[in-house]
């Protein structure tokens, strides 16, 4: 270790190449920083009151009030009901779409319109589809399960179109090989393969559409959304935070739930 | 760094440079991987600690920096008992030893530089270690390092593009970097082929030698250990079981370490080793 | 499961030359029984959901004629309405972003308390969980609802909404890598007599940095599509304009708010794929 003529700087190499282009990167964060602040219209004085009017707020929910559990219990149970009812619904119907968006089994122009339904089906909010559902069916929890039915089917045919394209082809063959017809490669093949993921993926989304049957109520699909969207808006803020409370332990229940029984699958 | 090796000596005169008494770690399993092991280091000398897997090499390495805390017993690094020291004092001690480890483990998305600066982290401020700012004095002796190491030209290189070779020598440097008082050293070369193995021994040795570092080694391969330490400590069932110099080292040693198989083929003279490397 | 050719088996050890059964099943009728008991469970508890709905199936008689008018009223798009819903469009993009960026500050410390092997002790990684669960379980908009009644209506309560949500989400996955970083450069880390902070800077978060990165950028693509109905609760965004184009019945105006979504929300979503196939 002699001393030699040895550089005494160093600077880590640049997460973005060159160091030119990570202060190009950071200049043009803090551009953008500027500008989308500047274009939110943030009022300080606003902002600051804020925090007043937080713990003004947060004083009103504590205790949160369960005296009105019926209520509540009502909310929670018709959230239950519309995520089971349409967890149902979703699996039925994204069978026979997945099957269409698979690119190993389906045509080529049956492949692409399920495709174009799903990516414009996911591309919308559960809450912007309620709205819709809500116009046409009125306001209550048939709306919601329309809702939560119709991006499960999105979601599951997506997730089956995957797992049927990741099937291991030689099955397949085989099948086909013995002069088997589709449905018969279909339930000899593909089904034995795509069945164990499948059905660790509804579960997923039974627990997905318990989260999500919280908010349809926003708009006035039905569940206990509705019920939390009523007392806010009445500011019964501390029934909204007993409301709060449920939803959490109800989501986190569905949640360890839904952990268990994959793990248990695989 | 000029100075040390006389302080050393010096020091070595009055006390050991290490002193570990009844050293005891009971698993909370009830596995006793170390049963009262003492031992002292009084000059800097390379010490292989041989023994078949499971014996206790690793774990007594560990205790030594307290990597894994020992149940009783006592590690003297120069004066301070290492094994009665609280969080802040321990970060003191473990600055003064390095340590080399048979995975390397090396932050494998950082560079090697940011590896071999990272022995300067007990002097360094959080902030200077979060920002990469070290002392000017630590970058040139990070650069003179990794000439040393042989890896001079790939201060920017990621770790993860290394060989098995080179990752040990940026393992080494970083431990050196430390300017320790002890290098302990576990398994070098468990993880390289043969002669990488030869090459990463000769320069452990090598360096424990320029900085008059004391240097404690496991490891599995006798001949390794007998071509490279002056010193060689024998654990059996977390007891020592042989403590003496290279030249003891017989089959019948052996025998009694791992148990009985045919030794004469194993056992080697050093200067054949090193005509053959 | 193991126990499944016994039937066969049973036949050919009972000494019955060649008589081979002459029906296969697939299970083992305890199998057979425990799944559609299944089965059984799962389809009463769907029932009840319908049946306890009232749903009034008259209502969907004439649902597709509806849907038909619905669509006949939105056609054609009013595209003179696309120039002022360009501005709540950048909003919305505003939104998820500034959202996000708070979220990841906050996430990192967050994860570090919820990951067992940084938390500093019981109760701190107690809160650390009970925090995340907390953030995860309230969705966005529900979250925009309980800030529109603390800053007022406007984008704030959105960014703030989009950074409660995130944060959770975030440091779930961030403290689930920390827990599983490779052990051995944290150990060579603390060796070299590193303070706990250094460790986790210098050993730990490089090595959970890709996923720090690819779950923000997944986020992001996320909470574009919540900020979209963020203006449903007040919470700024083009949800807003869309709100008031249903409420006023201007369903061309709808459907030129739906299309501008789409396509910002495919966008997005191409983005974030790119940059996530870019640094993986």
């Amino acid at each position: 270790m002699s001393a030699g003529p040895y550089p005494t700087v160093w600077r880590a190499p640049s997460f973005f190449g060159t160091r030119a282009r990570q202060q190009a990167v950071v200049i043009a964060a803090l551009i953008y920083l500027i500008w989308s602040v500047s274009t939110l219209h943030i009022d300080a004085r606003r902002a600051l009151a804020g925090f007043a009017r937080a713990a003004d707020l947060f004083a009103r929910m504590i205790p949160p009030d369960f005296s009105r559990w019926e209520l509540l219990l009502k909310g929670m149970t018709e959230s239950l009901q519309m995520a089971l009812a349409a967890t149902l619904a979703g699996v039925l119907l994204s069978i026979p779409l997945g099957i269409a968006a698979a690119r190993n089994l389906a045509p080529r122009p049956v492949y692409l319109a399920a495709r174009a339904l799903i990516v414009t089906g996911r591309t919308f909010h559960e809450v912007i589809i309620a709205i819709f559902f809500v116009k046409l069916f009125g306001f209550g929890p048939v709306a919601g399960l329309l809702t939560l039915a119709l991006s499960s089917v999105i979601f599951l045919a997506k997730m089956l179109a995957e797992d049927i394209e990741n099937v291991r082809a030689g099955p397949i063959e085989a099948v086909r090989a013995t002069g088997a017809g589709f449905w018969q490669v279909v339930v000899y093949s593909v089904v034995p393969q795509v069945l164990p993921r499948s059905v660790g993926t509804a579960i997923y989304r039974l627990d997905a559409n318990v989260r999500h049957s919280t908010i349809v109520g926003i708009v006035g699909a039905g569940g206990i959304g509705q019920t939390l969207s009523a007392s806010f808006s009445r500011y019964d803020y501390d029934f909204a935070a007993a409301i709060l409370l449920a939803i959490i332990a109800l989501v986190a229940l569905g949640e360890w739930f839904s952990d268990r029984v994959r793990t248990k699958l695989r | 760094m000029a100075a040390a090796p006389e302080e050393k000596q010096t020091e070595s005169l009055e006390r050991p440079l290490l002193a570990i008494d009844s050293l005891t770690k009971v698993y909370p399993g009830g596995t006793r991987a170390l049963d009262g092991v003492s031992f002292a280091i009084r000059r800097p000398e390379v010490i292989a600690v041989i023994g078949s897997s499971g014996a206790g090499k690793s774990t007594l390495i560990r205790c030594i920096n307290r990597l894994v805390e020992p149940t009783s017993g006592s590690i003297l690094l120069g004066a301070t008992d290492i094994v009665r020291l609280g969080a802040k004092d321990l970060r003191q001690a473990r600055r003064r030893i390095g340590m080399i480890f048979q995975e390397f483990n090396l932050v494998e998305r950082l560079t090697v530089m940011e590896n071999i600066l990272s022995g300067r982290l007990g002097s360094v401020s959080f902030l200077a270690s979060f920002t990469r700012r070290y002392p000017a004095a630590d970058v040139a002796n990070a650069y003179a390092m990794l000439d040393r190491v042989g890896l001079a030209g790939l201060h920017d290189s990621r770790a993860d593009a290394l060989s098995g070779g080179q990752r040990q020598r940026v393992g080494i440097g970083r431990a050196l970097m430390q300017n320790p008082d002890l290098l302990l050293v576990d398994e070098p070369t468990a993880s390289l082929d043969p002669k990488t193995a030869r090459q990463i021994m000769r320069l452990i040795r090598a360096l424990a030698e320029e900085g008059a570092t004391p240097a404690l080694v496991n490891i599995h391969d006798v001949a390794l250990a007998q071509g490279f330490a002056d010193r060689i400590i024998g654990l059996k069932a977390g007891k020592v079981a042989f403590d003496g110099p290279v030249a003891e080292l017989t089959p019948a040693v052996l025998t009694d370490i791992y148990g009985a198989e045919d030794w004469s083929q194993t056992i080697r003279r050093e200067s054949e080793e090193e005509t053959s490397a | 499961m193991v126990q499944r050719p016994r039937a066969d088996k049973a036949a050919v050890s009972a000494g019955v030359q060649k008589r081979y059964p002459e029906v296969w099943r697939r299970h083992t009728p305890r199998e057979t029984v425990t799944n559609w008991l299944w089965v059984a469970a799962v389809a009463l508890a769907c029932a009840w959901s319908v049946s306890a709905l009232d749903i009034e199936w008259a209502f969907f008689k004439d649902a597709h004629e509806q849907a038909i008018d619905l669509g006949q009223r939105m056609w054609p798009p009013r595209w003179s309405y696309l120039p002022s819903i360009v501005a709540p469009l950048v909003e919305t993009i505003h939104i998820a972003t500034l959202g996000t960026a708070i979220a990841v500050v906050f996430s990192i410390p967050l994860a570090f308390l919820a990951a067992r092997n940084t938390t500093a002790n019981g109760f701190t990684w107690a809160l650390g969980r009970a925090l995340l669960v907390a953030s995860r379980s309230v969705n966005t908009v529900i979250w925009g609802l309980l800030f529109v009644a603390i800053p007022g209506p406007g984008p704030l309560a959105g960014i703030a909404a989009v950074a409660a949500r995130s944060v959770g989400f975030l440091a779930k996955l961030v403290a689930e890598a920390i827990e599983e970083a490779d052990r051995g450069p944290i150990e060579a880390i603390e060796a070299t007599g590193a303070g706990t902070f250094q460790t986790y800077v210098v050993a730990i978060l490089p090595q959970v940095m890709p996923v720090l990165i690819g779950t923000t950028v997944y986020r992001w693509d996320i909470n574009v599509r919540e900020s979209s109905v963020l203006g449903f609760v007040g919470a700024g965004g083009i949800g807003i304009y869309l709100y008031a184009s249903i409420n006023q019945f201007a369903w061309q105006q709808v459907l030129v708010a739906l299309l501008v979504i789409l396509v910002v929300v495919i966008a997005s979503e191409a983005v974030s794929a790119w940059i996530r196939e870019r640094i993986s």
